[in-house]
């Protein structure tokens, strides 16, 4: 009656848990020996057959006779086999005596293989495991939006910027850069912001008067009115000394950058020659007009 | 009553056509949304739109032309409301000059580093198995960060690698996750039993991909900028950055690395400055860059089964508030 069953499972109508591809077909049955579907290894269609299975790290010999085929529950006898690997073979031997080969073979390919690959589990385990952990969506989707808009408020650019520029102030760069003057400037206007009700007035005052200082005279008078200012600043004696020709005229540029902070080097650069020019010019464009 | 004359046509449920009619009148309790008609319903919230964004606009006007009138005596403009000023107080603000601080600070495992009595010097490596972009961003990192040496992780396990670099005098190790083929996290351990911190990394950008970069940054030990880590978490951070670095920069080079804290989110970048005047500096990008944000920091080296956790980040705790930040 095997055959029957596997004319019709087999070949012909439906089986549960046969699994059809392009090349081969394959069986699910648990019991099953090999994992295809053939004539020899159907458990449901051989009524001697038996199979290697592993519970938990332990190897099994499932065993199926035909005298047992009227009471499934007592259908499959299971006898445990040794750790031992040479010793589980022969053990395998011994219960499948006066079996046909094909499944004594098969019983022993298939024991070989569960231990190989239960040694590389437990080799695995010893090693480091590598954990995956779920990216939430949704999360990961509110991250990007709020690094977006903390890039966006950052402005980068303008922080660095400011930092070195601070950093520059606070003169931790030395005397690498050639811009002594900056910290003049800097304690120029602290100096004003502190004594702002005195020297209101008298800025404007020293404005007119540097700025006819400008035009004609260079040298002399200006230093005396410079040094006056030069004594209140806290900076060291040897800037003064060095920088005395460079600070009347910066010096004077650095109080009309209170008015005009933004435009420093060009107001450096316009009065000298805008008025130079005017001075030059107008008589010729006068002769010429007239 | 509220709507006083009311022309021919006359109350709420009308004809349902595009011509708007002027004088309609509602019944004071009514909204736009019971309105049951789709169409009708999606007209007469744009109608409500548009008033709203006059009313607005009049408001504005207004306020405006008030200002203009006071002139000189009108109050100061309101200063407009940023999450950053709204943040929420967090107690653990450090203060400049707090004297418990500054002693922990003395005394903790970076103390050795910030009283020049080590020189850092940094392992990089990376998962199992990096892929062409990770090997690469390691790299660049190692020419950005001076005395540092990239070596293949060949599936080794941490744990291994801690005392053999303790051994071998390495001050930081920096282990660069990858996942799908890009770096996305980033663990600094600090090495002689210092704090671990264990980052999330994102947006890295490779050298060639910034547009408008410079050209390769040189051997010069560059400076360090740390904007914005005020809390005692945010400081003990910051000061593990720091000690990526070594301590005395040199300015010929002009490079400088910025971490910057933005919302919890650390930018890194790497540039090259140049003082255009004393008023004016110009900057320009090298290297690569990337955003971190931290997800724990850990007190002893990397352990992740027995580490004591200083700080880890847990969502539903800390997330609630879109206010509330952590460094």
């Amino acid at each position: 009656s095997s055959q029957v069953v596997w004319d019709m499972l087999g070949n012909r109508q439906f089986c549960s848990y046969k699994i059809t591809t392009k090349t081969q077909n394959f069986c699910r049955n648990e019991y099953n020996l090999t994992g295809l579907c053939n004539r020899s290894s159907c458990p449901l269609a051989n009524s001697q057959y038996a199979t290697i299975r592993e519970e938990k790290g332990r190897c099994y010999l499932y065993m199926k006779t035909i005298e047992r085929a009227a009471f499934p529950r007592r259908l499959w006898e299971r006898v445990l086999l040794s750790k031992n690997y040479e010793k589980a073979l022969e053990e395998i031997d011994e219960n499948l005596i006066y079996w046909p080969r094909f499944i004594r073979h098969k019983c022993k390919q298939r024991f070989t293989k569960i231990t190989q690959y239960l040694i590389r589990i437990r080799k695995l385990t010893l090693k480091r495991q590598r954990k995956l952990v779920p990216l939430r969506r949704k999360i990961e989707r509110r991250e990007n939006r709020r690094e977006e808009k903390a890039l966006i408020a950052a402005q980068l650019d303008n922080a660095i910027e400011k930092e070195l520029l601070e950093r520059l102030k606070q003169d931790t760069y030395g005397d690498i850069y050639n811009f002594p003057i900056h910290a003049f400037d800097k304690a120029l206007q602290q100096q004003d912001a502190e004594s702002e009700s005195e020297s209101d007035a008298e800025k404007e005052e020293e404005d007119d008067e540097d700025m006819d200082k400008r035009e004609f005279v260079e040298a002399d008078d200006s230093d005396f009115s410079d040094f006056e200012d030069m004594d209140k600043l806290e900076t060291s004696s040897e800037e003064e000394q060095e920088d005395e020709e460079e600070v009347e005229k910066k010096a004077s540029h650095s109080r009309s950058k209170g008015k005009m902070p933004l435009k420093g080097p060009a107001r450096r650069k316009r009065p000298y020659i805008e008025i130079e020019y005017e001075e030059e010019t107008e008589p010729t464009t006068k002769t010429k007009a007239a | 009553a509220g709507g006083g004359s009311s022309g021919p046509r006359g109350s709420a449920a009308e004809d349902g056509g595009p011509p708007a009619p002027e004088r309609v009148l509602f019944p004071p309790t009514f909204s736009v949304s019971e309105i049951k008609n789709k169409q009708r319903r999606h007209f007469m919230f744009l109608r409500w739109k548009q008033q709203q964004r006059k009313e607005k606009l009049a408001a504005k006007k207004k306020r405006r032309k008030e200002r203009e009138a006071l002139g000189d005596k009108a109050p100061p403009k309101a200063i407009p409301k940023t999450i950053e000023n709204q943040r929420e107080y967090d107690e653990t603000i450090v203060d400049p000059n707090d004297e418990e601080v500054a002693f922990d600070e003395a005394t903790d495992e970076f103390a050795p580093y910030f009283n020049r009595q080590t020189v850092p010097k940094i392992l990089i490596t990376t998962s199992d198995r990096p892929r062409g972009r990770t090997v690469r961003f390691c790299e660049q990192l190692s020419t950005v960060i001076p005395n540092s040496h990239v070596y293949y992780r060949r599936g080794l396990a941490l744990k291994r690698i801690i005392p053999q670099c303790i051994a071998r005098d390495f001050t930081d190790l920096m282990v660069i996750n990858e996942d799908r083929k890009i770096p996305n996290g980033l663990v600094i351990s600090h090495l002689p039993d210092g704090p671990t911190a264990h980052f999330r990394m994102s947006s890295v950008r490779l050298r060639k991909e910034i547009k408008r970069r410079g050209k390769e940054p040189t051997e010069h030990i560059p400076e360090v900028i740390l904007n914005n880590f005020t809390t005692r978490l945010g400081h003990s951070v910051g000061r593990m950055f720091a000690s990526l670095f070594p301590h005395d920069p040199q300015f010929i080079g002009r490079q400088v690395a910025t971490f910057h804290n933005q919302r919890d989110y650390i930018f890194f970048r790497f540039h090259r400055y140049i003082f255009k005047s004393e008023k004016k500096v110009g900057i320009q990008e090298l290297g690569p860059r990337f955003t971190l944000k931290l997800r724990s920091l850990q007190k002893g080296t990397f352990d992740s089964k027995f580490g004591e956790y200083e700080w880890i980040h847990k969502r539903r705790e800390m997330d609630t508030s879109r206010r509330k930040f952590h460094l």
